[in-house]
């Protein structure tokens, strides 16, 4: 840790954990309500509990990109932060509009809009607290050295913060809302998180590989490009059913598929980098993290959206256990392991400590990739079952669901993988140890 | 290739092509815009009884269990077809008495089934609901759902 400033970062992941635990605990009960439907069903039923799943999920990834920020962004502009009592406050406006939300989510206070259910008042805590961070990195970056790197996430996080607006616009007309509603939520993990994903990766190539900036930067760019250049015409692969005109049928299909690319030019690009890099960074973990990340994306984000994604298909299974399938992988590979990479590469380092625990850590990315990987598996087959049944045959929703128990059974035990998987990462970064098992000595040539 | 693609190419390429992508994108939207308002939701009047559902349907947070035009939870059947499904898409009456008895009679309390939590609505909030999701179902989403199963 080269800036004092770059600390804060430290108080962001902390809460970030906390809130991941909360999130798989979560989903962990919700598998398990898919199991037994009877449990908790008066004092916390089922809405409840997918909303603390998903609401803890977003909240967390942000706050692991706002520290991801925080902690990159000194380095890359070589000055201290702006402000950091300004990043306290910042995060303190967080917590108390999460801890809020919470608690308004288990008195039944909530919206209904998926996943922008928050209190109006936690809404524009969020705005303030965007603005704050913002006025914080902007003026950081302005005032230092700019690099692709913090212009790329700076485009990031400006145009996701703008995107927030959407939230506030509810309009009275259901396919008008559905419309404006994806501007957050497809345009936020479709486009600009992914320019936020691509800036986090290229600096944990910059620092792991130790491979020269100016190829480094001109490849983000180039990353960047085709994620935007698919990504926002892509808005067009949730039009097709909601009461838009029959063209999005066209262009969704088409530039969603193209969306494929720039996942496939992540993976690549941070293979290649490694390949190329001769630093032999001492932290394997982060490496592991960051390789995985930018796999798993592919696969989840890219393979599996790509599965269901032309008009064609998506007629049949548009709302089945298919989305459930997609939606778990990408996001677990895209965001969720992007953000544990940079947490595995930056909390050593702010608490001044070498990388310890590190087979820990690494048994946990296998713990919780191979969990969300076997869940993916299961929800697919379960999800081309209920295509079958409920869309072709024509049976009705329930009856179908009934016969997908043994599905829903190994979806629960996946979840309690990837839950333990969860758990031993906290452990791992959190807890201070001297690492269990000693590294071997330096490589030699093999024969 | 380093040399015709560089650095300062590819960031040119980048906000100009996405510069483009937006302007596309928003001209397209707003079309869109017009054709829902005008064409795609104009079978059935946008009344305030319509309106007052909606927002009972989300004070509910009923999304988060089921899916209306396939969009929301996979945990609860599919709404937005529900009134054709129960045969009652042309008959204001006869909609709000399915769904009244439908709401009264929850949570069925049925071991290993999944259960739908009572809500404790008026006689206007389940009315306004039905009319909603009345609205909903006359909405032309491109022919689907496939089949009434939703």
């Amino acid at each position: 840790m080269k800036y004092q400033s770059q600390k804060v970062a430290y108080a962001y992941f902390m809460v970030a954990m906390g809130l991941f635990a909360i999130q798989v605990l979560g989903g962990l009960l919700a598998g398990w309500i898919y199991v037994w439907p009877n449990t908790l069903s008066e004092l916390l039923p089922f809405n409840i509990v997918r909303m603390l799943h998903t609401n803890a999920l977003v909240v967390w990834l942000l706050l692991g990109f706002f520290g991801a920020a925080y902690y990159l962004i000194p380095e890359e502009s070589e000055r201290e932060l702006f402000s950091v009592k300004l990043a306290y406050i910042q995060l303190a406006i967080l917590v108390v509009g999460t801890l809020g939300a919470v608690g308004s989510y288990l008195v039944g206070i909530h919206g209904g809009r998926e996943f922008l259910e928050q209190p109006l008042w936690v809404k524009f805590g969020i705005l303030v607290a965007a603005v704050i961070f913002l006025v914080n990195i902007s003026l950081t970056v302005l005032a230092g050295r700019k690099t692709a790197i913090t212009n790329i996430l700076l485009m990031g996080l400006w145009l996701l913060s703008l995107l927030w607006i959407f939230a506030f616009i509810n309009p009275d007309n259901l396919s008008l809302d559905k419309m404006y509603w994806w501007f957050v939520v497809h345009l936020w993990v479709e486009a600009t998180w992914e320019l936020v994903m691509a800036a986090i990766l290229g600096y944990l190539m910059l620092k792991l590989t130790g491979v020269d900036r100016e190829v480094v930067e001109k490849w983000l760019y180039v990353i960047v490009a085709l994620a935007l250049f698919s990504g926002i015409l892509g808005t067009g692969h949730h039009f097709f059913w909601i009461g838009t005109p029959g063209y999005w049928q066209w262009i969704g299909s088409i530039f969603s598929t193209l969306e494929v690319i720039p996942f496939f030019a992540m993976m690549s690009f941070a293979f290649v980098m490694v390949w190329k890099g001769r630093k032999n960074h001492p932290n394997k973990a982060a490496l592991l993290w960051s390789l995985g990340a930018s796999t798993v994306a592919f696969f989840g984000a890219g393979v599996w959206g790509f599965l269901h994604t032309l008009h064609g298909v998506n007629y049949y299974t548009h709302g089945t256990q298919i989305t459930a399938a997609h939606g778990h992988l990408a996001f677990y590979g895209a965001y969720v392991a992007m953000n544990l990479a940079m947490f595995t590469y930056a909390m050593p380092q702010l608490r001044n400590r070498d990388p310890y625990n590190q087979v820990l850590n690494m048994a946990s990315f296998w713990l919780m990739t191979g969990g969300m990987a076997f869940m993916t598996f299961v929800l697919t087959f379960a999800g081309t079952i209920q295509t079958h049944m409920q869309r072709i045959v024509g049976e009705y929703f329930m009856d179908v669901q009934d016969q997908l128990g043994l599905f829903f059974l190994m979806r629960l035990g996946s979840g309690v993988v990837v839950v333990l998987g969860a758990l031993l990462f906290i452990y791992a970064t959190v807890v201070v140890r001297r690492e269990v098992i000693k590294p071997g000595p330096a490589a030699v040539a093999g024969e | 290739m380093s040399e015709i693609l560089t650095k300062s190419r590819a960031r040119n390429v980048f906000y100009g092509g996405s510069l483009f992508f937006v302007v596309v994108f928003v001209a397209m939207t707003a079309h869109s815009h017009r054709f829902i308002v005008n064409k795609s939701t104009a079978g059935m009047e946008l009344t305030d009884e319509v309106r007052q559902g909606k927002h009972v349907w989300e004070r509910h947070s009923c999304i988060n269990c089921h899916t209306l035009h396939g969009e929301g939870a996979y945990f609860a059947p599919e709404v937005g077809n529900v009134m054709t499904r129960w045969g009652v898409l042309d008959d204001p009456e006869g909609a709000y008495e399915m769904l009244d008895g439908w709401m009264k009679s929850q949570p069925s309390g049925v071991e290993g089934r999944r259960q739908m939590p009572f809500f404790d609505l008026t006689e206007e909030e389940t009315k306004a609901l039905s009319e909603f999701l009345r609205w909903a179902d006359q909405t032309d989403t491109q022919n689907w759902p496939p089949n009434d199963a939703g």
